[in-house]
C-alpha cells in the first residue's frame, strides 16, 4: 500500500512530499510515485505522539471510558501510541491483566497501546507486584508505576528500581507525600484557607522527587517522575540531573496552561491530582520544558462519567481529560510564547516520550526507514475548544469554550490512516 | 440578595438583615408567636451532615413564619445510595420548593446547589447552613445580632459593629464560623483578631481582614468588646495539630483564671456545642458575661429575617 502526502512542512520546516510503502517512510523530499494522496499543503508533518500517561480504565472502569474509546481519543488528538496506566480494577498488576489491555489496544487498532505495569500488589504500597513476569509477558512492559498513589515505602521504592534495571525498566513515580495530603483536594495556599479546602502543598510532591532521585542515584536505576507541578519540583529535578543521576520528569498540559484561581467556584471540572497550583509553577514549568529539565509533556488523561463531577468538589473525582486538546495547549502554552520550536514538539510529545518508555520506531522524528506514524496538524487553525472535538467517552476537559491554536487532520499509524479530515477513521 | 451563600455581605445588607432580626426578636416576646409572612411557601431543611440544633432553629423559625417546612436529613437522603447531590438538590426543586437551607459537609456545596438551581430552578433560593469548613453565614449574622442587642440593647436599630473589638480563639482552620465572622464581623466595622495554636490557623490568614496571632493571654491584655470561644474538635487529632489536651487548655482555653482577667463587660460568645473544661469552663459558659444563650434565641429571630427576606419577596411557585 502507498500513500503520498504532499506538500506537508517537515517538523514545521522545509516543504517536502513523504511516501509512505508498506507502513513505512520510503522517502522524504519530491516524490513522483504514485497512489493514495494526502494534501497536505499548508500543513505542518509531525512524527506520530507519543503519550506516557493515561488512563484508560479498562478493566473495570468502562463507563468513563474503554481502551477502545480511549484509543479514538488518542488518534484525534494525533497520538500513535499510549502507554496505560495500571491503576484499573482489577489494577494491572499481573500478566493477565497487561496482556488483556495490550490485546484490547491491539484490536481496537487505532494507537499503540502499552501496559504500564503497577509497581505493587493492587496499589496497596505493601509488596512488589511481578514486575518481571510483566517485562517477559507478550505485553512486553517497561514503564511500572503505582500513579494514582505514590510509592511511598522508601524501601520498596527502592527494590522496585532495583529490580527493573536489569532489563531496562523504569519507575514512573506519582510523587505525593501521602501524610502531608490526607484528604487534600486542591493546592495548600491562601485560596485554599480561604475556600475551606483541605490543602496539597507542594512540598509533599517536592520532598518525594528528592527521596526518589536519591535513591535513582543509590541504584543507579531510571526514576520517572508523573505530572511534575511546581517550581520547586522543577528545581529538585534540575539539581538531580546535574548530578548526572538518570532522572526524566514530565508535564501536563494543564498544568502548563490552568492556575488554581479556576476553583473559586467549587467546580469539581477543575479537580485533579496534583493540584491545579500558582502563576509562578506555570512559568517555571513552561521553562523547565524549554531548558530541558522537564523532558516531556504527558496528558495524564483521566476520563470521568458525569456523575463522578457532578456533586461536590470534595467529593468529586480527580482528573481531566486531556488526548484531544493536548498539542493545542502545547502550542499555545510553549511554542505561541517562543519556548520552544515547532520541531521540539517532536521532542517532547513524541521521541522523547518513546525513548522512555522503550518504545521502538520514534527514535529520530520521521526518519527515512521508520515506521510511518505521521500526524498532520493545521497549526494555523485558532477555534474555540468544543465537545465535538472530543472523541472518547467522557466530557471532562477543562479546556471547553477556549480558543486553542491547531487541529489535527490527518493521521498515519504503522501507514494506516487513524484520522482523516479531523475525523477518526472507524 | 438571591442566595445566602457567604458573610461577605455588604454593610446595607447586612444591618437590614440584623434590623428585620430586631422586628423577629420582638414576635417571640408574643404569646401567639406565628407570623403569617410564608403561609404556602416551602422551605426545605435538607442537612446532608447532622447538626440538630441548627435544624431546629431553621425549623422553628419557618414555621413561626407558617411556612410548611420539611426536613430532610443525610441519612434519609439519597446521597448515600449513589445518587448525586446535584440529582437530590434537583429533585427537590422539582416538588416546587421555594426555598432549601442546606447544611452539608463539603466546602462549597451550598455555592454549587444555588449554581445548578440558577440554571433549572431560578426561583428557589439556598441558604447555607453551614459548608464543610468553608462557611456558616447565618452563624456569623446571628452573632453580630447578639452582640449588638448587647452592647447597644434598644439603640441597636440601623448600628454597624464599628470599632468594636473582637477576639476568636481555637481551631480557626477548620472552622466555618471563623471564616464567615471574618469577612461579616469587619464588614460592619468591628476590629476582629484571630487567635489560636499555629496548627490551627488556615493558610494565608495574614491576608485575611482581621490581626492573626498565637499568643491567647496577650490577646486578653487588650480591651476586648467580645470573645467567641471556637468548638475544638479532638478526633483531628491524627491530624497532630496539638501535643496534648493539656497543652491545649495551657495555651488556648477560657480557663476560670483567665476569665477572670476580662473586663467585666466583655461579652463571652461560642456557637455551640460547647465542650465544657476544654475550649471553655463550665463558670465562662454560664456566667452574666456570657451571651451563649442569647446567641441560640437570636438564631431564630435572625433566621427568621433571613427566610423572610430571602422567600417572601418571590411569587409563589
Ligand atoms: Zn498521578
Ligand atoms: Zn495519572
Amino acid at each position: 500500500m502507498t500513500t503520498i502526502i504532499r506538500g506537508a512542512k517537515i517538523l514545521g520546516g522545509e516543504t517536502a512530499d513523504l511516501l509512505v510503502e508498506d507502513g513505512v517512510i520510503a522517502e522524504i523530499g519530491r516524490v513522483s510515485a504514485e497512489g493514495d494522496e494526502i494534501d497536505a499543503a499548508g500543513l505542518v508533518a509531525l512524527p506520530g505522539l507519543v503519550d506516557l500517561h493515561v488512563h484508560f480504565r479498562e478493566p473495570g472502569g468502562e463507563q468513563a471510558e474503554t481502551v477502545a474509546t480511549g484509543s479514538r481519543a488518542a488518534a484525534q488528538g494525533g497520538f500513535t501510541a499510549v502507554f496505560a496506566m495500571a491503576n484499573t480494577s482489577p489494577v494491572a498488576d499481573s500478566v493477565a491483566v497487561v496482556e488483556l489491555v495490550h490485546d484490547l489496544g491491539r484490536r481496537a487498532g487505532l494507537v499503540d497501546v502499552r501496559p504500564i505495569g503497577a509497581v505493587t500488589v493492587g496499589l496497596h504500597g505493601e509488596r512488589l507486584a511481578e514486575l518481571g513476569l510483566m517485562a517477559r509477558s507478550r505485553a512486553n512492559v517497561r514503564v511500572f508505576s503505582d500513579d494514582g498513589k505514590c510509592v511511598h515505602d522508601p524501601l520498596l521504592m527502592r527494590r522496585a528500581l532495583e529490580y527493573v534495571r536489569p532489563f531496562g525498566g523504569v519507575v514512573a513515580q506519582h510523587a505525593q507525600e501521602p501524610r502531608l495530603t490526607e484528604n487534600a483536594v486542591m493546592h495548600e495556599s491562601e485560596l485554599s484557607g480561604r475556600l475551606g479546602l483541605p490543602g496539597w502543598p507542594s512540598v509533599a510532591e517536592e520532598s518525594i522527587i528528592a527521596r526518589d532521585a536519591l535513591l535513582a542515584e543509590q541504584t543507579d536505576s531510571r526514576v520517572h517522575v508523573c505530572h511534575v507541578s511546581t517550581a520547586g519540583s522543577v528545581d529538585i529535578v534540575r539539581w538531580a540531573k546535574a548530578r548526572g543521576i538518570s532522572i526524566t520528569a514530565e508535564v501536563t498540559p494543564h498544568h502548563l496552561m490552568l492556575t488554581e484561581e479556576l476553583l473559586a467556584g467549587y467546580d469539581p471540572l477543575y479537580k485533579v491530582n496534583p493540584p491545579l497550583r500558582r502563576d509562578e509553577d506555570v512559568f517555571a514549568l513552561r521553562e523547565a520544558v524549554a531548558d530541558g529539565t522537564i523532558d516531556i509533556v504527558a496528558t495524564d488523561h483521566a476520563p470521568h462519567a458525569d456523575e463522578m463531577k457532578r456533586t461536590s468538589f470534595e467529593d468529586a473525582a480527580f482528573g481531566m481529560v486531556g488526548l484531544e486538546s493536548a498539542l493545542p495547549v502545547v502550542l499555545k502554552t510553549l511554542v505561541e510564547p517562543g519556548h520552544i520550536e515547532i520541531a521540539d514538539v517532536a521532542r517532547v510529545l513524541s521521541s522523547a516520550p518513546a525513548a522512555i518508555g522503550g518504545l521502538t520506531g520514534y527514535r529520530e522524528p520521521l526518519a527515512v526507514g521508520a515506521p510511518a506514524n505521521i500526524t498532520l496538524v493545521d497549526t494555523a487553525d485558532s477555534s474555540v475548544f468544543t465537545t465535538e472535538r472530543l472523541a472518547g467517552r467522557s466530557l471532562n476537559s477543562p479546556f471547553l469554550g477556549i480558543e486553542l491554536p491547531g487541529r489535527v487532520q490527518h493521521v498515519l499509524h504503522n501507514g494506516y490512516r487513524t484520522v482523516a479530515e479531523g475525523k477518526v477513521v472507524e | 440578595m438571591k442566595h445566602l451563600l457567604t458573610g461577605a455581605l455588604r454593610r446595607e445588607d447586612a444591618i437590614s438583615l440584623l434590623d428585620a432580626a430586631e422586628d423577629m426578636h420582638e414576635v417571640q416576646d408574643r404569646q401567639l408567636k406565628k407570623l403569617p409572612a410564608l403561609r404556602g411557601r416551602t422551605v426545605v431543611n435538607a442537612f446532608f451532615e447532622n447538626s440538630t440544633r441548627t435544624r431546629s432553629s431553621f425549623e422553628i423559625a419557618g414555621k413561626w413564619l407558617s411556612a410548611d417546612v420539611i426536613n430532610v436529613s443525610g441519612s434519609a437522603s439519597s446521597v448515600k445510595k449513589g445518587e448525586s447531590l446535584r440529582d437530590t438538590v434537583l429533585t427537590l426543586a422539582a416538588m416546587g420548593i421555594d426555598g432549601i437551607v442546606m447544611r452539608h459537609g463539603d466546602s462549597g456545596a451550598a455555592q454549587l446547589a444555588a449554581d445548578w438551581l440558577d440554571v433549572s430552578f431560578p426561583s428557589v433560593r439556598v441558604i447555607n447552613a453551614g459548608d464543610g469548613a468553608h462557611e456558616h453565614p447565618t452563624q456569623a449574622l446571628l452573632d453580630a445580632f447578639a452582640l449588638r442587642r448587647r452592647l447597644f440593647g434598644a439603640q441597636s436599630r440601623g448600628r454597624g459593629l464599628d470599632g468594636v473589638r473582637i477576639a476568636i480563639a481555637g481551631d480557626i482552620a477548620h472552622s466555618r464560623v471563623a471564616r464567615s465572622n471574618a469577612l461579616l464581623l469587619p464588614a460592619l466595622g468591628a476590629e476582629v483578631t484571630f487567635v489560636g495554636p499555629p496548627t490551627l490557623l488556615p493558610p494565608g490568614a495574614d491576608t485575611w481582614n482581621t490581626t492573626v496571632t498565637t499568643d491567647f493571654d496577650a490577646v486578653l491584655q487588650q480591651p476586648l468588646d467580645a470573645l467567641m470561644m471556637l468548638r475544638v474538635q479532638l478526633e483531628r487529632q491524627r491530624g497532630a495539630f496539638v501535643p496534648s489536651v493539656g497543652e491545649y487548655i495551657v495555651g488556648w482555653s477560657l480557663t476560670d483564671e483567665r476569665r477572670a482577667k476580662l473586663d467585666d463587660d466583655t461579652v463571652i460568645m461560642h456557637p455551640g456545642p460547647m465542650n465544657r473544661g476544654l475550649e471553655i469552663s463550665s463558670r465562662a459558659a454560664e456566667g452574666l458575661q456570657s451571651a451563649v444563650l442569647e446567641q441560640v434565641t437570636s438564631g431564630v429571630s435572625l433566621r427568621m429575617a433571613v427566610l423572610y427576606s430571602l422567600i417572601a419577596g418571590e411569587e409563589p411557585q
